[in-house]
């Protein structure tokens, strides 16, 4: 490692604690030197440390796999523990995702909002009452094609960091609108030969303006998604399907 | 997006009530319609843009629209009917695209300050074609009203009167711009949203895309403007015999002979 001094960043971060009643939102400057490889994950623990201990954000795994760490990076969602500073100008501005209920300074609660989207679009496996009776532990899982087991298990890679939803302007306006994080779940067992559910029960749960026929194309989701998922070709795929379906 | 609410059609499709099938046909109807207009617009600009090969070509185009190679004679109704289908095509979609519209100020402000925020392409191209999109409400209507009702009046010296001595220059310079903007964004949109060209690799075809829906908009955006120059030189030159129509120069050689 050099000795090199490094430059100096200056984080400001919009502050607000609305569980204090008297508390304004305020945008407070942090001043401190950068380090090789650093993140702003490693950063905002520093200024926890060493500046202000008051300062609130989340974190769990620091590597990009639990989705807690999102937040808007100079304007655009994206997760603090995969943006390195080195990519950045030395000015960068942080605040807390729009849209989800706001814990404190650059904490939000995007499991609240995930789990009611999950309830909401009913996302796991739904079997057949008669399979479901007929189950037991003796009989062998039917075997699955590789490529499509790729195929869901790539849909199945997104975290839940709510990054795509901060970056809709759909919810943005309407925010009862289920976001591509809802509608790629819905893509994930659309294709699943394990999910009995139909098109006409996936209609049920997205074919309206809330649902797929509410997302405008915009795809603010697609180009901030920090996992890559596929939002785009699916959410086209997921509304080729509402739109084609037949009544029986 | 806590919906604490009981929503009406969530409880109608727990007791077997179908849900409606109005959304997928309304979203269907939406890009059909955008579809048509935009093809359309650009049959329209290729026929208007033909006064750059001079009066006698605008001339023949406007008899052909007139079905006069076919019929023998001239007959302008076709061209009120095709005004008539295509006003039609226009009202549905505007109708069924108003739906997006920001419902409220505190919507407007609401995506205002996204895009602020996101800095992003795409993001800001949809406000562009809510914004042409209103536009054309007023500028679209006034000029199928006239086409309809004025059919027998298109030709080399009419329509450049027209856009001259009738004022009608601001109007279709402003239509233009909104035309050539909705028109290709709403194109590049149609493909994503459907994954029309979404092949191997959507990111990358996607990239392709917009590279072409900026050179489609330069095109016609430059198409139009030479045209709208030509009609206007024509119409400052005609001025003082504001009314009197085209004769071809076929015609008049056939009088001299
Ligand atoms: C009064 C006139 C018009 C209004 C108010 C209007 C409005 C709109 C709006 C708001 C959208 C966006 C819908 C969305 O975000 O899903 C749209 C889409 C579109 N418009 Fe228009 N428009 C008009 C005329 C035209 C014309 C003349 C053309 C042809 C050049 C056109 C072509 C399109 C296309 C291709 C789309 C994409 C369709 C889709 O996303 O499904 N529109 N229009
Ligand atoms: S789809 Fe992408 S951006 Fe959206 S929640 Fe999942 S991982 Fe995050
Ligand atoms: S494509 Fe646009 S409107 Fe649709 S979910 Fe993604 S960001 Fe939202
Ligand atoms: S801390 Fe887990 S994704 Fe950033």
């Amino acid at each position: 490692m050099s000795n090199e001094k490094g430059r100096i960043l200056k984080i400001s971060v919009l502050k607000y604690n609305p569980q204090v009643k008297e508390d304004k939102p305020k945008i407070v400057t942090y001043e401190l030197e950068e380090a090789p490889g650093m993140t702003l994950f490693i950063a905002l623990n520093e200024i926890r440390q060493h500046q202000d201990n008051s300062l609130k954000f989340d974190f769990v795994c620091r590597a990009g796999i639990c989705g807690s760490c999102s937040m808007l990076i100079n304007g655009k969602p994206g997760l603090a523990c995969r943006a390195l500073t080195s990519k950045m100008d030395a000015d960068i501005t942080l605040a807390p995702l729009p849209v989800f209920e706001l814990i404190g300074d650059l904490s939000v609660f995007t499991g609240k909002w995930m789990s009611g989207m999950n309830d909401r679009l009913e996302t796991w496996i739904h079997e057949k009452e008669e399979e479901e009776k007929a189950c037991s532990c003796d009989t062998i899982e039917e075997t699955m094609d590789p490529d499509l087991s790729d195929e869901i298990y790539e849909l199945d890679r997104c975290i839940e960091c709510g990054c795509c939803v901060a970056g809709c302007g759909t919810i943005v306006m309407r925010e009862n609108f289920v976001g591509a994080v809802g509608l790629n779940k819905i893509a994930r067992y659309a294709i699943d030969p394990r999910d009995k559910r139909e098109d006409a029960d996936y209609y049920d749960l997205i074919g309206d303006e809330d649902g797929i026929f509410g997302c405008m194309s915009l795809m603010g989701c697609e180009d901030v998604c920090p996992k890559d998922l596929p939002l785009q070709s699916k959410i086209a795929y997921m509304r080729r399907k509402m739109v084609a379906m037949k009544d029986k | 997006m806590e919906v604490v609410q009981t929503r009406v059609d969530e409880v109608e499709s727990k007791f077997g009530v179908k849900k409606s099938r109005t959304p997928a046909k309304l979203d269907y109807l939406q890009s059909a319609t955008g579809l048509m207009l935009a093809l359309f617009m650009w049959a329209h600009m290729i026929l208007v843009s033909s006064i750059l090969f001079g009066k006698d070509t605008m001339y023949e185009v406007s008899k052909l629209m007139e079905g006069k190679p076919f019929f023998g004679e001239s007959y302008p109704i076709l061209v009120t009917f095709t005004a008539i289908l295509l006003a039609t095509i226009f009202i549905t979609h505007a109708a069924i695209a108003i739906r997006k519209f920001p419902g409220s100020f505190k919507q407007y402000t609401l995506y205002r300050a996204h895009m602020k925020r996101m800095k992003h392409s795409d993001t800001n191209l949809w406000f562009y074609q809510i914004f042409t999109g209103f536009v054309m409400f007023f500028l679209g209507s006034i000029h199928l009203f006239i086409i309809m009702t004025n059919s027998a009046d298109i030709g080399p010296y009419a329509s450049s009167d027209r856009i001259v001595s009738e004022w009608m220059a601001p109007l279709y310079l402003l239509l233009l711009l909104a035309v050539e903007f909705h028109g290709s964004i709403g194109l590049y949109r149609l493909s994503i949203k459907w994954g029309w060209f979404d092949g191997k690799d959507p990111k990358a075809n996607r990239k392709k895309l917009k590279k072409f829906k900026w050179a489609i908009t330069a095109f016609f955006m430059t198409l139009g403007l030479l045209s709208l120059a030509a009609y206007i030189k024509i119409g400052l030159e005609h001025k003082a015999n504001y009314g009197e129509k085209y004769i071809p120069t076929s015609e008049i050689q056939g009088v001299i002979k």
